[in-house]
């Protein structure tokens, strides 16, 4: 395994093809800092991307996301496949920091060169999904891993993110959890193509299983074409499993005694098809590079907010005056950023 | 979060036979609370197993945590796998306990720093924030 200079683009951009670790380690850093300079590599990525079955991950915490993360790539390995993980944890808003623990759960999947796994960080970002990490499902897609699984943080509202980032949305409940259906009852069950009941061999599995199956068939009015694009909020009232649509299902697995696991792969492996033979996986396509283009918009504007601070402390006395409004502040500062196409002004150069 | 600067990447890092994690907690803790990303493996890692995590995760360092007394057979083999596989540019920082001798001769087998049960926080974050500086990240 030879590294790449450190920042040498086109042999990094080599690496990855060849799913060098280092190259692959070094590339998903270079979309996390977002210099301006290593655009261009991060564009070739993008066009490299686009086989992978990318699925997204999601349910509340402790409900055993990383354990099924886990037992899923070990799965995923026996089939013959290779497996790429991006696995998310929350920054303190506070210092910006974070501890990323996911691996501690994924320990035996090292030593495996079919298996890579990522740890990031939300850094803020609205919605939990930084837009690095869609970067990072790129890096690995474009590696030539068969699968990604993306670990959302899934905490509160952001697991809806993730709908907008992956092809097939598992949503992980574990009994126990008390407040599991009030969870989805706030909106989760919709998002879901597969529903995972984790840690099955508790005895009190069944009862969650129930709960959510009964949910599932209580008429819930299913999003159109996995809705929620940015307002657009269709829906209909039709049963789940009407004529050509998706039946979503529920998986009891247990990463403590295997249950369940192959069952949930050949599921997801039965959506990814579904998605292909209904032209559905070329909509979700179409949805995750929308939300991309529009999260990386809002990206560069915040960065440009922040390195004009000053313009902005330059109004603040007519907004503590109340002589302007925020919105007009902020049309005044979003009209001297001039953005230009291909050469947006960005203030973070360092 | 402060966009002018990369962000640290820390691994934190329990290997061999010891269960002893409360003090990398408290490492991976303030250094969190000082903006840096920590990846914490948990216990009872391999070398291979750290010195892999470290590469997949690109960090600028390396901390290993041992209070087992098994420091002169695990930090050396880490050593030579990242070297192996090309990453010797990534820090390795051993924390803990050990006789101040093996500190030197770890030190000498290229261990950026150690640092002692009783490094206060501070110094420890202000510690890695030099280390990384010198390897061109934070």
């Amino acid at each position: 395994m030879s590294a790449p200079k450190k920042d040498d683009a086109k042999a990094l951009l080599k690496g990855v093809k060849k799913r060098n670790v280092r190259a692959i380690a070094r590339m998903i850093s270079l979309a996390e800092a977002a210099k301006p300079e290593s655009r261009d590599v991060l564009a070739e990525i993008y066009r490299l991307a686009g086989r992978a079955h990318v699925i997204g991950l999601t349910g509340v915490p402790g409900s055993g996301k990383s354990t099924l993360v886990k037992a899923l790539a070990d799965a995923i390995r026996v089939s013959g496949r290779t497996v790429g993980i991006v696995a998310i944890d929350p920054s303190s808003p506070f210092s910006g920091g974070a501890i990323l623990g996911d691996r501690i759960r994924m320990t035996d999947l090292t030593g495996d060169d079919g298996v890579f796994i990522r740890s990031m960080a939300t850094r803020g970002a609205m919605g939990g999904l930084a837009r690095a990490s869609l970067e990072a499902v790129d890096v690995l897609d474009a590696a030539g891993f068969d699968i990604i699984l993306i670990e959302t943080v899934g905490v509160g509202q952001d697991e809806v993110d993730i709908v907008q980032a992956a092809h097939t949305v598992v949503v992980v409940s574990a009994p126990g959890l008390g407040d599991e259906v009030q969870a989805i009852k706030a909106g989760i069950l919709e998002i879901a193509d597969i529903h995972v009941v984790s840690k099955c061999d508790r005895s009190d599995a069944n009862a969650t299983i129930a709960d959510i199956r009964g949910m599932l068939t209580l008429g819930i009015r299913m999003p159109k074409d996995h809705g929620l694009v940015h307002g657009k909020e269709e829906f209909e009232d039709k049963p789940p499993a009407a004529d050509g649509e998706w039946r979503v299902e529920v998986v009891a697995t247990s990463a403590e005694t295997g249950d369940g696991i192959g069952e949930l792969l050949d599921t997801l492996d039965a959506h990814a098809k579904h998605l292909n033979d209904t032209g559905g996986m070329e909509q979700r396509r179409r949805d995750i590079i929308e939300m991309r283009v529009i999260k990386t918009a809002e990206d560069i504007i915040r960065r440009d907010f922040k390195a004009n601070h000053d313009k902005l402390a330059g109004l603040m006395n007519e907004l503590m005056a109340r002589t302007i409004d925020p919105h007009q502040a902020a049309a005044t500062l979003l009209a001297t950023f001039k953005y230009k196409e291909g050469k947006y002004k960005d203030g973070c150069e360092d | 979060m402060n966009d002018k600067t990369k962000v640290i990447r820390v691994l934190l890092a329990k290997v061999g036979l010891d269960g002893h994690d409360r003090g990398v907690k408290v490492v991976a803790r303030s250094l969190r609370d000082a903006g840096m990303d920590v990846v914490y493996t948990g216990l009872h890692r391999t070398p291979a197993e750290v010195v892999q995590a470290a590469i997949q995760e690109d960090v600028d360092i390396l901390g290993v945590s041992l209070l087992s007394g098994a420091h002169m057979g695990i930090i050396p083999v880490i050593l030579k796998l990242l070297k192996e596989a090309g990453a010797e540019d990534i820090a390795v920082v051993v924390g803990g306990v050990m006789p101040d001798e093996d500190a030197v001769e770890l030190k000498k087998l290229g261990v950026a720093e150690i640092l002692f049960q009783d490094t206060p926080p501070e110094k420890i974050v202000s510690t890695l924030r030099q280390i990384a500086a010198s390897r061109g990240a934070g």
